[in-house]
């Protein structure tokens, strides 16, 4: 729509590199579901077709880290499971972001308990918070487009730093 | 901690690596794999860690692993009043949160020995079977998609904000309710949220037979069902299993016939069984006990009677807030129990009532101050998961995800 | 309640002196035992006709803290034939905090006394799988202990290093 209008006679348009590539990403953020507990069931219900996450370019939810580059942590994290979590981060391939679906993640939120992280910013960059508990999902949603904002203002070379992942460490 | 070694790094040691291996194919076949599944999979249904021993295809054993999502709910109770705790409850089994709010408010009821007026104990009754509802939905739908009709995930969703909407307009929120207190509810049911309740009753029986067509007219669902994990009844009964679940392999066991809570008792109902015990045995029997729970709430609708929402026990119940505001006495008692809390007698009650997944029980003991000296909560769905082990033996691996799917486990509730 | 008499009844004809406690409320019956025969009492009561509790609803155990038997372990068993949930009772000392599994009895307690040894440190000798849980491999402490403060010891539970 707005494309097609520009292209009408010759058909190029002069643009940076930057913009285009940030314009390409922010426009088909894949999320990484890490559902944990009760935002996941919120995180599905922002998918189905009442709220339609589709609509914002994130509607594929890949199970396996390696295609994604959207976090979504949505459930309170244990200290069991962080090592999970921050192993599945790990794995996942730069440019990565991270949102904290919930009070939980954010800040422990209910549970000021032995077993559950205060915020899992203590092992995770986190992009984003999100409020409420669970959130509703039009508030992930507005999550979900205020990365898209954070992404549409990256450049190239903000990523040129990024070190070609390794191979995998092994315990002996 | 291990001292960790990088293999790539290391020439000397990748050299040995490789020679020490001595693997040919045939011993890659002879032998057996252990694998490891979840705690983040798709269908493990939250943070379920299995990890697997296999022979080719065919599952040896597999050993569950929780604690996962262990947030420390009993430490907690022990910390907090039982007023504060009600919140806590919904996040238990949170696919069915008004369930876990009712069972909770009748177990300290128990302990305080005071019931809810009439009209309190019938709206529950109907927040109780709309959640019902709502977590069979989430059952069926991710079941199905788990053995990969996602379509069904879409529709059963479709008809869960549905009833979300109704608990958004009864209890201000959508999703974490906490509804329910003691000695009542927090707010009325206005006629306007009954019409919307009796509104999507009329067209929920009709979505139902369109799912049921979807799922029953495909080959690939049944041949993945039909058969697999059988559990049967004797099993059943010695692993502690209930609910769907139990009811699935031919015991006629619920609690709201065994030991009727609220107005179960006056409500007509069939409580299905099949003797099957395997995993479609397991998908019909949700599908009949929704059906069964939209008669129930047909039921409740006509016989609602009208009267006071929460109970007349100045000592136990929180006032409502106009009345704390404008009176001395509301004050004085607000006051108290916030501070003090309800100073149950001493003594120790076990309450259970019957939700989605199963039985959910509450033992609270009571050393007379405000706050709860123990409380556990026997969560169906860990006991559930006690069968999966059995099940799993002599499985094929993708029969693994079809029988976590058919004993629906909620790791919230199962790991507390 | 004529069922709750008979209970009774039965279990202080089999077991005598070791029938210590027999207490009613909110018409929940509860009757403790003494420790050593609880798994006697299981098997009683798990086969014995007229009674036939034959499934373990639940499992678990209260610390007093203060008391001189710390702890109390409670099961809560079910009879499908009476349509009754009655609850066991037994104290044990703090050290050891040992008694017998009934998982040979009652299938079901095997999660359950896992859970209580984790979360209480109650040892069940015969239990064919004692390892914790919820808990980490390795975490030294029993949170439902009153001892163990709610916000856990700082330090005890690995955290990933932060980026």
């Amino acid at each position: 729509m707005g494309l097609e209008a520009k292209l009408q006679q010759d058909g190029f348009i002069t643009t940076t590199i930057d913009s285009i590539i940030a314009w390409a990403r922010k426009s088909s953020v894949w999320p990484m579901p890490m559902g944990i507990s009760c935002c996941a069931i919120e995180m599905i219900a922002a998918a189905d077709p009442k709220y339609d996450l589709a609509r914002f370019g994130s509607e594929v939810m890949r199970f396996t880290p390696r295609q994604c580059d959207l976090m979504i942590v949505a459930g309170t994290v244990t200290y069991k499971m962080a090592q999970v979590v921050r192993r599945i981060y790990d794995q996942m391939p730069e440019p990565k972001w991270v949102i904290a679906m919930g009070a939980c993640t954010s800040s422990g939120g209910m549970y000021r308990s032995y077993n559950v992280v205060q915020g899992i910013d203590q092992f995770l960059p986190v992009d984003v918070y999100t409020a409420g508990c669970p959130p509703r999902p039009e508030n992930l949603i507005n999550a979900v487009m205020t990365i898209q904002k954070k992404i549409s203002k990256t450049r190239a070379r903000d990523f040129q730093d990024i070190p070609m992942p390794k191979p995998e460490t092994v315990n002996n | 901690m291990e001292q960790k070694l990088n293999v790539y790094n290391d020439e000397k040691l990748l050299k040995k690596v490789i020679e020490d291996r001595n693997i040919t194919i045939e011993d890659a076949l002879d032998n057996e794999m252990i694998i490891n599944m979840g705690p983040q999979h798709p269908a493990t249904h939250g943070v379920l860690r299995l990890v697997l021993r296999l022979d080719g295809e065919s599952v040896l054993s597999a050993v569950p692993e929780l604690g996962y999502l262990h947030r420390g709910y009993e430490k907690m109770a022990e910390d907090m009043s039982y007023i504060e705790f009600i919140p806590h409850t919904d996040r238990l089994d949170y696919t069915a949160t008004l369930c876990n709010n009712v069972a909770y408010v009748l177990a300290v009821e128990k302990l305080l020995g005071i019931e809810a007026p009439k009209r309190a104990q019938y709206i529950r009754m109907m927040i109780a079977e709309l959640s019902r509802l709502a977590a069979h939905m989430v059952a069926i739908g991710t079941y199905a998609m788990d053995v990969g009709a996602v379509t069904m995930v879409m529709w059963t969703f479709r008809e869960r904000e549905k009833i979300q909407d109704i608990f958004d307009r009864l209890a201000g929120a959508r999703f974490t309710t906490s509804y329910t207190r003691i000695g009542g509810v927090a707010s009325d049911a206005d006629s306007e949220t009954i019409g919307m309740v009796r509104a999507f009753l009329d067209q929920f029986h009709s979505a139902l037979d369109e799912m049921d067509k979807l799922l029953l007219s495909n080959r690939i669902f049944i041949d993945r069902l039909e058969g697999i994990g059988v559990l049967p009844k004797e099993d059943a009964i010695a692993l502690g299993i209930t609910g769907p679940n139990l009811r699935a392999s031919g015991v006629e066991y619920d609690v709201r016939r065994a030991k009727p809570y609220l107005f179960y008792n006056e409500m007509d109902f069939k409580i299905p069984t099949y003797s099957e015990g395997d995993c479609l045995a397991r998908y019909f029997l949700r599908g009949d006990e929704v059906r069964e729970s939209v008669k129930i709430l047909y039921q409740i609708l006509d016989k609602m009677p009208q009267g006071e929402i929460i109970a007349n026990e100045p000592k136990h119940t929180l006032a409502h807030k106009s009345e704390i505001y404008s009176k001395m006495e509301e004050l004085i008692h607000d006051f108290m129990i916030i501070n003090y809390g309800i100073n149950p007698p001493v003594g120790d009650v076990f309450f259970s009532a019957e939700n989605p997944k199963g039985e959910l029980g509450f033992y609270i003991v009571s050393n007379g101050t405000g706050n709860p000296w123990k409380m556990k909560i026997r969560s169906p769905s860990f006991c559930n998961l006690q069968a999966l082990a059995q099940l799993c033996k002599g499985a094929m691996i993708s029969d693994v995800i079809a029988i976590i799917g058919s004993l629906d486990p909620v790791m919230g509730e199962a790991d507390k | 309640m004529e069922l709750k008499e008979l209970i009774v009844e039965k279990l202080k004809k089999n077991f005598g002196e070791s029938v210590e406690e027999v207490t009613d409320f909110r018409d929940d019956l509860s009757i403790t035992v003494s420790t050593n025969k609880i798994v006697d009492v299981a098997k009683f009561l798990k086969e014995d006709d007229d009674l036939l509790f034959v499934m373990c609803k639940d499992v678990t155990a209260i610390d007093w803290a203060k008391r001189k038997k710390r702890f109390t372990v409670v099961y809560h068993v079910y009879s499908f034939k009476n349509n009754y949930t009655l609850r066991i009772k037994t104290n044990i000392d703090e050290n050891p905090p040992k008694l017998d599994s009934v998982s040979s009895i009652w299938l079901s307690a095997n999660w359950y006394e896992r859970e209580t040894y984790d979360m209480y440190g109650i040892i069940f000798t015969n239990h064919p799988d004692l390892r914790r849980t919820y808990m980490p491999e390795g975490f030294q402490y029993h949170p439902l202990r009153k001892d163990f403060p709610v916000l856990g010891i700082p330090g005890s539970l690995p955290l990933p290093e932060k980026i």
